[in-house]
């Protein structure tokens, strides 16, 4: 198979480049390890360029338009365990082909793969699904007074706290021609079969029925000041809210706020390099020439390219040491 | 062609052929002398991800404080994670001058566009919502 | 050992029938097309970048022909160019419309920035010339190498596919600044292929490219310099490419980063540059969440483009000084300042970038602290510019083409920075800030500086690549045309800038000419200049081509040159080097007493 890859495609062989496997005396390194040490510098400028956006928008935005508390925290705590626990086995893997034992390199591999699987399917048919369903509306300030019983502003105010602008939940009724009637339908159907209600509000042509998030429905409860760590399930309370006193509404989703588009794009681009990660890992555990074939050929140059790996993924590993807290936490 | 390709210059490889059995072994064991530190560090990790879960829960006096908390022990965690999982801890030099001018930029980034939210002179701070 | 694992299959397959031809020979599509040879790599960026100026040249020859003659039809071509891009761009009549001035605007920075220079002097130069220079067998990553390539290619390919998209390529500048950029080209087309996405979409991969190609930059002059080749002995156009590659490396990650977020912006509907509030059309515009800062664009996409001048500059100051070292034939005055100078440049240009933002009123503070970074950067620039300047004293110089490019590059580039000062001042910037003056400027430092130090290094390594010189006369012609127009196109600009003349007005400033009366006939003056200049470039082409089949046949080192890159076959093979090189001395030793001759190469032992 390597013959053939050579023969047919020789811009996939390897030049003789020195320092490809060993390191040049002087630096004391081999060439890979540089490389993606300085892939590493861009990718810390990159993440530093979306860091630095958030930090931006958030200093800069207006109190009340920075959500708090709106993630899963017992879930993204679990995740980030799992990406530690891949850091550690990506490491014991590159050490179990140093002291070549080959049958250990290709179990530590395999807990990394796995590892990284279970947070990418966590993140992708769990957390994110479930802020595409979730519903928030932003209230006019002019209009805020109306709505006090799910704001709470008084109550915020004396406990020193940021006023609250926005009422979230399911969504139950969408005013006519909005294109979240679907999921307002769906929503609806199901609060019906849970509750048992099913004509719970009548609302007008563009009204805006939301089934509230605990934190609306008491907004004045000072339980309700701190986000909590176990998800509070949702209250059965409704609010009918009319579109001419809404400045803008949207399920959680990029578009939601400043907040949820740095979350998303951080947290999308964190997930990419999670794939990119687990295709790497994959190539070098299978028996591709590149792989663990080149383990009979020469170990060396496996135990190298799963370094360089590792490093990529530990490198992985620090940017979410700090998504999870900006994000999930303060 | 062909010929000039036998007569290229061998890489100034130098360390290639000695990098014998003798080496690997020894290696070999000081990597397995390094086996118990990469647990205790992960287990670390593990420990302090809890406590940054905890912290956030406790209140420090304002929204500010507790980020500031927060950043420290995440940085705490991150520079661990660098610095034995990376082996930063005794990397050389080449790597680390490169990344301590990475690291100023990075900073530089974060910390002009942050001062440019506000004019202590004119008293004018910017908001964007 | 062989050097490349190529030959060895050669070995391996000998069995099969026809396997003879294959032996040692690479088909044409992995010698000339998908190859991970250096060399080869350098000619299609090369190739693809001098393309790539000479159109966005001619967007500007359009541009400029409607501001000398507001409305008036292109001539002879003009119906051409309303068939091949359409009624956005030009009217039926055949003269360019607002609109179509835009998109002309916009992709003549973007192209001559990302597709043209950058690709040439840092992709081209740098993949040619490095590794010779540094007596290494390739790059230290020759598949990621060709990988770039690719990405620069697909990326090309992406830009200009956009003019024949629907309403045309991209309006906004180069510099794509929101909330425009953000809301431009959606109105009435597609979410996905309209001229912002689209030009987004290409420096993404434009953007990947750079970065993959920096890294194997700085990897290989760090790991595979030949024995004996100490820091301090580099040729000073390796340290050039060295820093240059580090301002990639650091400085296009945020701008990746807020392309991405202006992406999202404009096909997600996220507010990363969408300020609350937004007025589009008569209304507040309901798309967005608001909340974003078009700043924030700024900050990030100017943190990149700051140090990308210096990218720019760079690697044309390290030509200028091979070919000034080589025709004075004496060593370059103050090697070692000149390097210091060079990393201090790069450290430097990284924290000077919101001199670019004193009209978004960031307050004094900040402002303040930008002018004096900027003022300290043009220390180091300077100190380039004299070492080079006093490089040329007591030197018994020889005016060959390259070299009377390179001495050229010397006060036109000095022109160009010293116009720079004044721009550093907030105060005087506030009034300066998008006028000609501007324009002038930036253009000093890139046209006559840049660009003639690229002409340089093609005339100085043209016989390294084909074998063959360059015609000197048709290259002296090339020369004195392009130096009279290239400065009859520029210099008016100044005059018009100090006048108030805006950059972006489309008619050339008839609608203002109150104010701008005085200095309008310049425009006539600038335009025949650019269509004279245009013609010298045709010499030009015809020089390059021409020369490859029936220049003078020359040996490996035509110009009697020290550094390793004269030390190969010529034009040189794979691997490049015939046996192994070591390096003797530092690169610049020439007319050294009690030596017979006036130069001492690097790899001669004595």
């Amino acid at each position: 198979m390597s013959n053939l890859i050579t023969k047919y495609f020789p811009f996939f062989t390897d030049r003789e480049v020195p320092h490809t496997v060993s390191a040049r005396p002087d630096t004391g390194l081999y060439s890979a390890k540089l490389g993606i040490w300085l892939f590493l510098a861009s990718e810390v400028m990159l993440f530093g360029g979306l860091f630095s956006a958030y930090i931006f928008l958030r200093i800069g935005s207006e109190p009340g338009y920075w959500p708090a508390g709106l993630l899963n925290v017992p879930v993204g705590t679990m995740n980030t365990a799992i990406l530690i626990v891949s850091s550690i086995t990506v490491v014991m893997a590159w050490a179990a082909l140093k002291m070549r034992q080959l049958g250990k390199y290709r179990l530590y591999m395999l807990v990394t793969i796995l590892c990284g699987l279970i947070f990418l399917t966590v993140k992708l048919s769990y957390e994110w699904p479930a802020k595409f369903n979730h519903f928030g509306v932003f209230i006019k300030k002019e209009a805020a007074s109306k709505y006090e019983d799910f704001l709470g502003n008084k109550h915020l105010q004396e406990a020193g706290q940021n006023p609250r602008w926005e009422i979230s939940g399911h969504l139950l009724d969408a005013p006519k021609g909005s294109h979240y009637a679907h999921q307002a339908e769906h929503n609806a159907e199901h609060f019906g079969h849970e509750t048992g209600r099913h004509d719970a509000v009548t609302p007008a042509e563009d009204d805006y029925v939301i089934q509230l998030d605990a934190v609306n429905a008491n907004p004045s409860d000072k339980d309700n000041d701190r986000p909590h760590f176990w998800p509070v399930p949702m209250s059965t309370k409704l609010a009918v809210i009319s579109a001419a006193d809404v400045e803008s509404a949207s399920v959680f989703a990029p578009r939601h706020s400043t907040y949820f588009a740095t979350y998303f794009l951080i947290t999308g681009l964190h997930g990419l390099h999670v794939l990119g990660g687990i295709l790497v890992f994959l190539y070098l555990w299978l028996p591709f020439p590149g792989g663990t074939k080149l383990y009979k050929t020469n170990p060396e140059h496996l135990a190298n390219r799963v370094e360089i790996a590792g490093l990529f993924w530990h490198f992985v590993d620090l940017v979410w040491i700090f998504v999870f807290p900006i994000f999930y936490l303060l | 062609m062909s010929a000039s390709h036998s007569h290229s210059p061998a890489p100034q490889d130098a360390s290639h052929d000695n990098h014998g059995a003798h080496d690997q072994a020894a290696e070999a064991a000081h990597i397995a002398a390094h086996l118990g530190a990469y647990i205790k560090v992960g287990v670390g990790l593990l420990v302090l991800t809890g406590i940054t879960v905890g912290l956030s829960y406790v209140d420090f006096g304002s929204r500010s404080m507790n980020i500031i908390v927060g950043m420290i022990v995440a940085t705490i965690k991150a520079s661990m994670v660098a610095a034995i999982f990376m082996h930063l801890k005794g990397e050389k030099m080449t790597i680390w001058r490169f990344l301590i001018m990475t690291g100023i930029f990075a900073m530089g980034l974060f910390f002009l566009t942050f001062l440019a939210h506000s004019d202590p002179i004119t008293g004018t701070s910017y908001s964007t919502h | 050992m062989s050097t490349i694992a190529t030959a060895d299959v050669g070995h391996h397959g000998g069995t099969e029938p026809h396997g003879d031809h294959h032996h040692h020979e690479l088909g044409f599509w992995q010698k000339y097309v998908f190859s991970t040879d250096h060399k080869v790599i350098g000619l299609q960026y090369g190739i693809t970048g001098l393309s790539f100026l000479f159109f966005g040249f001619l967007l500007m020859l359009v541009m400029r022909w409607q501001l000398a003659n507001p409305g008036a039809a292109v001539p002879v071509v003009g119906a051409f160019l309303r068939s091949v891009f359409g009624e956005t761009v030009m009217t039926d009549a055949g003269a360019l419309t607002a609109a179509g001035y835009n998109v002309f605007g916009a992709m003549h920075g973007t192209i001559m920035v990302f597709f043209g220079v950058v690709p040439v002097a840092v992709a081209g130069f740098g993949n040619y010339v490095v590794p010779l220079q540094i007596g290494a067998p390739d790059m230290a990553f020759p598949k990621l190498n060709m990988a770039s390539f690719w990405c620069f290619f697909t990326s090309c390919v992406i830009m200009t596919g956009s003019f024949f998209v629907k309403g045309s390529a991209a309006k906004s500048g180069w510099t794509a600044y929101p909330p425009l950029a953000g809301i431009a080209d959606l109105e009435g087309g597609s979410l996905w292929l309209n001229g912002q996405t689209i030009w987004l979409i290409a420096m993404v991969f434009n953007i990947t490219g750079s970065l993959l190609g920096s890294i194997n930059f700085i990897t290989t002059i760090i790991q595979l310099r030949a024995p004996g080749l100490t820091w301090m002995r580099l040729p000073f156009f390796v340290w050039a490419q060295f820093v240059t590659a580090f301002l990639l490396v650091l400085a296009f990650p945020p701008l990746e980063a807020a392309g991405f977020m202006q992406l999202t912006d404009r096909v997600l509907g996220t507010s990363f540059f969408m300020p609350t509030g937004l007025m589009v059309g008569q209304t507040v515009a309901q798309t967005w969440s608001g909340g974003g800062s078009p700043i924030l664009w700024q900050h990030l996409f100017w943190f990149l483009a700051h140090p990308e001048v210096y990218v720019l500059i760079l690697p044309a100051i390290g030509i200028v000084s091979e070919i000034v070292a080589n025709n004075t034939r004496k060593p370059l005055y103050g090697y070692k300042a000149m390097v210091y100078s060079v990393f201090t440049l790069g450290f430097l240009s990284f924290i000077v970038w919101a001199h670019h933002m004193y009209m978004t009123g960031m307050g004094a503070k900040v402002a303040a602290f930008f002018q004096v970074t900027t003022i300290m950067i043009s220390v180091p620039s300077v100190i380039l510019l004299t070492a080079l300047l006093l490089s040329l004293w007591g030197g018994s110089i020889r005016f060959n083409t390259p070299m009377l490019f390179a001495t050229a590059f010397l006060p036109m580039f000095g022109i160009g920075g010293l116009t720079g000062i004044p721009l550093a001042f907030n105060a005087v910037d506030l009034f300066l800030h998008d006028t000609y003056y501007v324009i002038a400027h930036f253009h000093y430092v890139v046209a006559p500086g840049t660009i003639f130090g690229l002409f340089a290094g093609v005339y100085f390594w043209y016989p390294k690549v084909t074998g063959r010189k360059m015609s000197e006369f048709l290259g002296k012609v090339h020369f004195w045309g392009s130096l009279v127009f290239i400065n009859g196109l520029f210099f008016p600009m100044f005059l018009q800038g100090m006048a108030g003349v805006h950059r972006r007005w489309y008619d050339g400033g008839v609608t203002y000419e109150q104010l701008a009366g005085p200095v309008l006939h310049w425009n006539k003056v600038m335009t025949a200049s650019a269509g004279l200049l245009a013609l010298f470039q045709l010499v030009f082409i015809f020089n390059f081509f021409t020369s490859w089949r029936i220049g003078k046949k020359v040996g490996r080192n035509p110009w009697d040159a020290t550094t390793l890159d004269w030390d190969t076959p010529t034009p040189p093979p794979h691997g490049n080097f015939e046996k192994p090189v070591e390096v003797f001395r530092g690169p610049y030793e020439y007319s050294v007493p009690g030596h017979p001759t006036d130069f001492h190469p690097q790899s001669q032992r004595d």
